[in-house]
This record gives structure tokens, sequence and C-alpha cells, in this order.
């Protein structure tokens, strides 16, 4: 049981939690030991729950835990639940300050019971101090309990307050308080606890909307319009404090970037497509509603062939859904955003590091291919904290600018017109105001021809609009090619997924394997579908398709764009706002039945009757 | 948006300005709008502007939402580029135009219902952020391209074409701009080319956003007996307040010779803006005086036309940002990207 355990904290949101928490997820990192924390929070300041899982698993296992070895129980509003979590035989960790609740009371859990309220009220003066120390006193018994580093702790602490010795002082008093009393009145640690590895020293945490920020940064991207929605609020806002950091003159003060905080998204869509009209490379984060915001100019900037880029750290929908809880719901809508016949370039990252190099690969297509390109994040890669590799950058990395014609090249060619395409490429050559009057032209949404005049003729009409289709159909070969692994030769049975379903796809896969299952893997990582994409599927007889959605939407854009049957595509479900864990994802599997979590029941839709009933396990021998 | 090309007809005899050019050569395409239309004569006095001004046409960017008005950025300037967007977000696309590139000469021109209804939240924010745009708002009180129906600055009273009455208040852009802050405020009538030429001029020479409400009538729904925004209508109520001569800082010196200068405002770049016969009781400085002027004038079934308010000291978008002078489309990518380096760096504070 070293460094292979779950625990889970629960508390009151705006008590100040979240860096006690932050404190010891980041400790267990620097002790060299994998490590991945999931802050699950309302949509709220303060004063509801809010809880924080760490999984520690010295084999790299970061998918979410589905149970928990121990619980740390500090909100009495959700003792009952906190509790039901705890796995058999497993801890509970309460606050003993208050006779014990006899909602928290399990027969097969052992009860530690720490009066982490009483001892901060005598230790400490006033109600917030207080109230913060108690999280710190928490920290400090885990340090005992789970054989945390304690001058790991401690150095953190004194980074963090370097500059405030009297804070430096109590927050040692606080997890002395908690560590001693730990110490003192139970075994420690407890069976299951840390061990000091050397795993992690090529890593670093980091959350997906910072690791997505530094890919503008690195992109070049000068113009970021936004309007403030969760989860995507801290792109801009790391983004921001990036571009203070590293784009601002020293000696004249002046910045060398522009944000906008617009209005509404309707806005920080028209900002984006004027600035990349006019040759900026320019952004806007969002959301599921900011998206349903922007059709409209999407289709705009799609039908005038305007780059932009788009992130979308998907959250729970339909309609306002859960702010702060992890979907992939808007999967459908960006394939095909806006009315009429659209279709868009989307990027799919799983972790921090493909937010990184997605976000620099969006701009350089979005300018490749005149046209909107979007970057799908959610909840759970944009606001966690991720073990993460260490990003590297190519220093010989230019920006592919794409087509752009300056004073030269329209001399040479005589007549410019926008939107003919040369010799049937498809994508046509632009230009940027402000360079020469003779590249001038006028950009309408309304239909066009190949000279970017009106028209309402049927024939120039469509010529522009069956160039627009074929310049989709090349850009399946410029999207990051899916993350295939077929171990020992294929398999006849694969596994489908996108995003942040990754890790624990991955995890089941190779859970499944150790039982003899045999399942190759492919995580899709961009729209259009290229050629490997359609390849997969028609070399496996059984596959599942892993997503977090309640339509099956990834498998019903694989059956628009491959023909492949849906009913050939097993789908394995999870929509209920939390990220996935590796259990269920193997369960269904080995029954070959689907998945919709209607509480996690298994409904068997007849497509695995033959499945089951010819063999115990969806793999064929290898 | 539709628009035929214009043949290309020289007339040797045509004035040129200091670049050569002549006005045809700050035409863009036959216009399609109806014949008489107000907005073909506030295109004729855009091209006058700018061909007064020695704009270098591909110096500028044209911008537009959707409506009759919007379809006009494809009758002028067809050496410039042009952007007719979506319906009521132009200063959107305008404004990130010109995060873009500062030095563009931004010129947006809309409509009533583009601007008042559809784009209203879009007009307030643009003119709070105080983007650099000249922003013409052909204003006829009508829906044209869907054949009639009443616009946001129909007057109470005022009747369709059918004979139905208004009943709902107008938005004045006027008086809401003055309100929000504008930094330059102005009114024209389309049948007066003379007062709203310097308007325009001052306008493109303002640091910031230029509201520049043109009345505009519409020949063809709205230009009747009943209609407060007919020509007979506006001629026969029109209250100039005071005419402006706009002066380009390359005649200052004769600008500062003319005697009797009752008000004269020098912009930033050394142009000045002269108010003639402005009254005592008005002082187009003065935000709150300039509001409760306007005010007590429509009062008395005046509309006031005339540069009515401006503020020459307010700093624009850029200077609030605080953005390099040159623009971020010409800086060069080596001063963008950190490094790598620089990330390694970085990265230790992520560990």
């Amino acid at each position: 049981m070293k460094n292979d355990f779950a625990f889970k904290i629960g508390t009151v949101n705006g008590t100040g939690s979240a860096s006690a928490n932050g404190l010891i997820m980041q400790a267990i990192f620097r002790m060299g030991i994998p490590v991945s924390g999931k802050n699950v929070f309302p949509s709220n300041i303060q004063g509801l729950p809010t809880w924080y899982e760490i999984r520690v698993n010295g084999d790299g296992y970061t998918a979410r835990a589905p149970r928990f070895d121990l619980v740390v129980a500090l909100n009495p509003t959700t003792y009952q639940r906190d509790v039901a979590e705890v796995r058999h035989g497993g801890f509970l960790l309460y606050d003993s300050s208050w006779p014990l609740d006899p909602a928290l009371a399990r027969d097969d859990v052992s009860l530690l019971g720490i009066p982490f309220g009483r001892m901060c009220g005598e230790a400490f003066e006033g109600d917030r101090e207080r109230q913060l120390m108690r999280n710190i006193a928490y920290a400090g018994a885990l340090v005992a309990l789970l054989n945390i580093d304690m001058s790991v702790v401690e150095g953190m602490i004194r980074e963090q307050f370097g500059r405030k010795p009297a804070l430096i002082d109590s927050n040692f008093k606080a997890l002395r308080l908690g560590y001693d009393f730990a110490t003192a009145s139970f075994a420690c640690p407890l069976p299951f606890h840390l061990e000091r590895m050397d795993a992690t020293a090529d890593y670093i945490i980091i959350d997906g909307n910072t690791a997505a920020a530094l890919g503008c940064l690195y992109a070049g991207a000068t113009v970021g319009a936004w309007y403030p929605i969760t989860p995507a609020t801290s792109l801009m806002e790391a983004f921001k404090s990036l571009c203070e950091r590293y784009r601002v003159d020293r000696e004249t003060g002046q910045k060398r970037f522009c944000i906008l905080q617009a209005e509404d998204e309707l806005a920080a869509a028209g900002m984006v497509v004027g600035a990349g009209w006019t040759g900026a490379r320019a952004f806007t984060p969002t959301a599921g509603p900011g998206i349903s915001l922007m059709q409209e100019f999407i289709g705009l900037a799609y039908y005038t062939e305007i780059p932009a880029v788009f992130f979308d750290v998907q959250r729970v929908g339909p309609s306002t859904g859960m702010p702060t809880r992890t979907q992939q719901g808007d999967l459908m809508s960006l394939a095909y955003a806006s009315h009429g016949d659209t279709k868009h370039i989307v990027l799919f990252p799983a972790n921090p590091e493909e937010c990184f190099s997605f976000a620099v690969r969006a701009f350089d297509l979005a300018e490749r291919f005149q046209t909107p390109v979007f970057v799908a994040s959610d909840l759970d890669i944009g606001m966690n904290d991720w073990m993460c590799r260490r990003l590297t950058w190519d220093d010989g990395y230019r920006p592919d600018r794409g087509k752009v014609l300056g004073a030269e090249d329209l001399e040479r060619i005589g007549r410019f017109s926008r939107y003919l395409g040369d010799n049937g490429d498809a994508v046509a050559a632009r230009t940027l105001p402000g360079i020469d009057p003779r590249g001038a032209y006028f950009t309408r949404g309304s239909g066009h021809d190949v000279h970017a005049g009106y028209t309402e003729d049927a024939a120039a009409y469509s010529q522009v609009l069956a160039r627009l289709a074929r310049k989709l159909e090349q850009a399946a070969a410029a999207v990051p090619p899916p993350v295939i692994d077929q171990r020992d030769g294929a398999a006849s049975a694969g596994i489908i997924t996108i995003g942040s379903c990754d890790a624990a796809v991955r995890e089941a896969v190779d859970r499944l394997r150790s039982e003899g299952v045999a399942l190759d893997y492919m995580r899709i990582r961009g729209f259009p579908f290229g050629a490997e994409v359609a390849r997969f599927l028609n070399d496996h007889e059984r596959l599942f398709v892993v997503e977090q959605n309640r339509d099956a939407q990834l498998r019903a854009l694989l059956a628009i764009e491959t023909g492949t049957p849906r009913d050939a595509m097993t789908p394995i479900l999870d929509y209920g706002g939390v990220p996935l864990s590796a259990e269920p994802i193997a369960e269904a599997v080995k029954s070959g039945h689907e998945l919709r979590p209607a509480n996690y029941e298994l409904t068997s839709k007849g497509v695995s009757s033959q499945f089951t009933a010819g063999r115990s396990q969806p793999g064929v021998p290898r | 948006m539709t628009s035929i090309p214009k043949p290309s007809v020289r007339h040797p005899g045509l004035p040129r300005n200091a670049l050569g050019l002549t006005t045809r050569d700050y035409e863009g395409g036959m216009s399609t709008l109806c014949a008489g239309c107000g907005h073909d004569s506030i295109t004729a006095a855009i091209i006058q502007a700018v061909w007064e001004l020695d704009l270098p046409p591909h110096r500028a960017a044209k911008l537009s939402g959707i409506g009759c008005s919007s379809k006009t950025t494809a009758y002028f300037m067809r050496q410039s580029h042009g952007f007719n967007a979506v319906h009521g977000r132009m200063p959107a696309v305008a404004s990130g135009v010109h995060a873009a590139n500062r030095e563009l000469v931004c010129i947006g021109v809309s409509g009533d219902g583009d601007s008042l209804s559809i784009g209203l939240g879009q007009l307030c924010h643009a003119i709070r952020r105080n983007i650099n745009l000249l922003y013409v708002l052909e204003n006829n009180g009508v829906y044209g391209l869907t054949k009639g129906q009443f616009s946001a600055s129909a007057d109470v009273g005022s009747k369709s074409k059918r004979g139905e009455p208004n009943v709902q208040p107008p938005i004045d852009p006027v008086l809401l701009a003055i309100t929000l802050g504008a930094t330059f405020v102005a009114r024209g009538f389309s049948g007066d080319k003379k007062q709203l030429v310097p308007i325009l001029k001052a306008g493109l020479a303002h640091r910031g956003f230029a509201l520049v409400d043109v009345i505009s009538p519409c020949v063809t729904f709205n230009d009747h007996e009943a209609s407060t925004k007919s020509y007979r209508f506006t001629r026969g109520h029109r209250h100039e307040l005071a005419p402006v001569d706009f002066i380009p800082l390359t005649h200052e010196i004769a600008a500062a010779t003319v005697p009797g200068d009752p008000v004269s405002v020098t912009m930033h770049d050394g142009s000045v803006v002269r108010f003639r016969s402005v009254g005592e009781d008005y002082d187009p400085t003065d935000r709150d005086a300039a509001y409760a002027h306007i005010r007590r004038l429509q009062a008395q079934g005046e509309v006031v036309t005339g540069l009515l308010y401006i503020d020459e000291r307010a700093p624009d978008m850029h200077g609030v940002n605080g953005t390099i002078e040159e623009p971020l489309t010409r800086v060069p990518y080596a001063s963008l990207c950190p490094g790598n380096a620089a990330l390694q760096k970085l990265q230790e504070e992520y560990r």
C-alpha cells in the first residue's frame, strides 16, 4: 500500500482549504511520487461543500480514484455522503471538537478524531485566522498519517510567505498542532502511506488553462478577447499575467499585447474575427454557453475565411448546467458550429502538455487554413492541477502565417481575387488591410464569388462553398493524428476515447490486459478525422467509445464522418460532471454492454448478446 | 450587400489632392440603394472628406454591420479593405481591427436598426472602450431592407407609410453617446453636405470614438407627410448649433490667423476644429452643458445638428491599455516569444 492510495478532503468553500489541499498535493509531488489532484467544487464563492481528491500512484496512474482509503470529513453538511465513500477497512478523519455525529458511524471504518477547531480556537486569535489555520492543522495531521516529508511542507510554507515571518510562524504552529496530535494519538503512519521516489523530476504541476495561455504566448498571439466564464476565466487571466511578465517594454512600459474584456461572448468573438482579419493572432477562451453565443461570428469567420482561435473549456451543459463540473458535451456543436453548411477544425487536448502544444498548433492551422479553430479542453484539464511532463519549446519555431500576399506578390499577379484559390488550391491567398491598395477587397458574410463580389448566382456561390469543403478535407491530414496504442499486434477489439478520458481509459486498458483482455487503444486528437481514424475503425471487429456526454457525441461524429455504423461502436458514457475512473470502464468492457449511467446501471441493448454468449470476454486471444 | 462595379471613367479636369488622387479614386461600386436615398449623399460626403484629408486609401478599413446603411461601405473607397460584418456587431469587429493595427483609419457605417436595436450593447461598449473609430450612424427611423418597420429611433407619433403611429419612445444616439462619455458627438443631415464634410473630417482626426449621427431620409418607406425623419420635416425643424470648420495640421498657420475665433479645439494631431457663431449659452467642450442644450432645443421640437460635443483629452483604447505605438501586426515574432530558456526558468515555479 505504499504510494498507492487515494484520499479525499471535504470542506466548506471560501474557508481557505484550497491552499492547504494544494500544499499537500505539491508536497507529495516534491517527494518524487506521482500524484493527481481533482478539485470538486461548487459554483459559489462561500459556504457550500467542496472536495479535494488526491490520488497517489507510484505507477503513474492519474485518473480519478473510484473510492477512498481515507476521507477527511470537515463539513458536517456532507458527513453522510463523505463517510459512504470510504472503502471497506479505510479511515475517516473528523474534527472531534464536537461529539461524534451519528452520521459518521460506520463499523468497517476506523474513525480518527482530532479536535482541529478547539485546538485552533485556543492557539490563534480571530475568526479568520482560526478558520485558515484549521486547514493547515489538518495538513499537519496528514503529514503524520501519510508520512509526508515535514521538511518539504515547511520549505513550501517558507517559499510562500518568505516576506511575512509572522505568517510562517503561525503556519508552522498549526502544522505542528495537527502533526503532534496525530502522532500522539494514532499509529502513524497509516498502513497506506508515502515513501520517497524519484519519478517526478521531469515533471511540473500545471493546470491546462495556464498551459494553454503559455501556448498563446509562445505562438505569438497579440490580441485576446474574452468574457469571464467558468471554467475558462483562468486561461485569460494566466495569459494576462504572462504577457505582463514577458511582453512589457522595460523602458517605456508599453505593452506588446492587447486584451479586450468584452461586453459578452458575441463581442469577444467579433473582436477575434476583426483582429484575425487585420493580421494579428487572436483568440478567445470560453465555455459552452459562450460558444452558443458566438455561433453567428463563427459562421462569418468560416465563410469569409478569417483565422480565429477559440478555446472551449467545456463544462456541464445544457444551458447553464453545472458550471464547475466537467463534461465533453460540446463535441457536436463545435464540429458544425453555426447555421448553414459549416465544418470546423477542432483539437482535443487530453492534458496540459497538449493544451500548450495544441494552442500553438491551433494558431498555425487557423492561419494556414484561414478558418476558425477550436481547442476543446474541459474543466478537468483546464482547472485541475496536473502532473505534466516538463514543457519544452523549439526555438526554431516560426509561425505559419499561411498564404498572405504582400505588395510584391500583388505586383506580380496583377489581379487579386480573394476567394479564387490558384490552380485549384483549396486555400485562397488573402491580403491584410494597411498594406497595399491593390490588395483591397470587400469581406462579406453574404453570398460572394471568387472575386469577393456580392452574388446571388448559384454557380458562383457554389464554387466558393465547394472549395471550403475541400479545404476542410485537407485539414484532416494536418490536425494532430490520433494516439494509437497497439501492443503485440492488433487485437480484434478497440477502445476509442477523447480528451481528458485518456488517463482513465488507459488505466482500464492496462487493467484489462493484465486480466487477459486484449484491447487496442485510440485517442482522437483532431477533427476532421484523418485516415488513421478510419483505418482503426475498419481494423477492429468490436469497438467501444468512451466519452463524457449523454448522447455519445464522439460516436455520432465517427459515424457521420467515416460511415462506420453506429451500432458497431458500443458507447461507454459518463456525464455526471466528475472526472472518469478506470473501474467502470473496465467493467463495461468486460460485460460487453453499453454503459449509460443512470446511476451507473448497466443496460443491455442487444448489441452485445452475441458477444457475451459466444465468449466470456470481448478481447480475442492474441 | 449588392454592388455593381462602377465603370472607371477618366475626368482629366478633376482636381487632385496631395496624393494626386481625384474624388473618383475614392469611389466604390455603384450604389444599389433607392434613387434619392439619403445614404448616397452621406457616401458622397465621406468621399469628399477623405479626399480632402489626403487619406491614402489602403490605410483605411471600412467596417459595417447589416442593413441599407451598412451596404454603403461598398460604395466608397474601393482601394480600401472593407468588412461587412454581422447585424449590429460592427463595433466588436472594429475593436479587434483597431486592437491589431492602431494605424488603420477605421471608418464604421451603421444604421439605426443596426446601432440602436440589435447592436445597442455593442455601440455602448465601443463608446466606453473609446476605440479610434469614425462611427457614422445613417439614421432614417425605419428598417428599409425588411420594408418599413419602425426602428428604435422613430419618434413617438411619427407615422409609418401605412399610417400607423409609432408609440414607443425613441433612443437618441446623440444623447446616449454623451451620457456614456463619448469623446466626439455630432449630428448631421444627409441633405447638408457643407455641414457634414467638416464634421466627418474632424471625426476622422479625432483620436477615439467619433459618433456622427446623420439624419438620412428613407425615400421609399419614411419620407411621407407624417414622418419626422423626412427631408421636409428635417429641413423645417433643423437647428444648426454652430457651423464648424476643420483645419488640418498642414493649414495650421492659416487657421491661426482667422480673426474672431469664438471657440476652437486643437486636436491631438495638431488639427483645429473651429466653431463659428457659437451661442453664448453653449460650450461644445462642456458635457453637461451640451446635453442640457440639446435637450432644451429638442423640447422645442428642434432637430439639433452640428458638432455637439468634443473631448480631445481622453485617452483612446490603446492609450488606456498602454499598447506599444507600433501596430501589433508589425511587432516581430521574436519579440513576442520568450523562448525555451525562459520557459525552463518559468517552470521552476511550477514544481
